[in-house]
């Protein structure tokens, strides 16, 4: 009974205060989720993977997408927005604006795209880690 | 920047790994584990399937 107790005090603490904030400031900046909870080494390798996987896209010339032409352009802009502030930031410097004309530029725009897609992957386990789903 | 194909699946694994490895799993150890398996997967089977597709397209 008295665990019980215990238990259920200890997730309302938990869950006290905005609980959506590591996953929001996580989106926006990659790792910034994890390190917002005290997980630095965690935060440190997720941040060098999905900004390492995003340069890297961009080195080898891959496009960010910016339009609505088709559904597969539509998709691509879905996937790039979950890098957050890496996109805004690379669509105000104009990178990424190239046309892809070379294989590797078109493995480029993949590496972008999935480093979005991993980050709202590491965005959501950062509030799961916040509201207790995940234990540690 | 110009990789080789190896190099581009090689990097992709390892990134793609490390976040799946933390994020999937909850002790240190289980995610090196489950992240090792992930690049393992990752690059085996693109391994396998260039063999297949370099079969299919002889």
């Amino acid at each position: 009974m008295a665990t019980g107790q215990q238990k259920t005090g200890a997730g309302q603490a938990q869950n006290q205060g905005f609980v959506y904030l590591p996953l929001i400031v996580g989106w926006l900046v990659p790792g910034a989720g994890h390190f917002l909870l005290g997980k630095w080494g965690r935060g440190a390798l997720l941040a060098a993977s999905i900004v390492g996987m995003f340069a890297i896209g961009l080195a080898m010339q891959g496009q960010l997408y910016g339009n609505f032409k088709d559904i597969l352009e539509m998709l691509g802009l879905a996937g790039d927005l979950g890098t957050g502030l890496l996109y805004v930031v690379g669509r105000l410097m104009g990178w990424g604006t190239n046309l892809v004309q070379v294989t590797t530029a078109d493995w480029g725009s993949r590496f972008i795209v999935v480093a979005g897609l991993l980050n709202v992957i590491a965005a959501v386990d950062a509030h799961n880690l916040r509201t207790g789903r995940k234990e540690s | 920047m110009h990789l080789s194909h190896f190099a581009a699946v090689v990097l992709f694994a390892l990134f793609a790994s490390v976040v799946f490895g933390i994020t999937m799993r909850d002790t240190p150890q289980k995610m090196l584990r489950y992240g090792a398996y992930c690049f393992v997967l990752f690059v085996g089977s693109a391994i396998v399937l260039s063999w297949v597709m370099y079969f299919i397209a002889r």
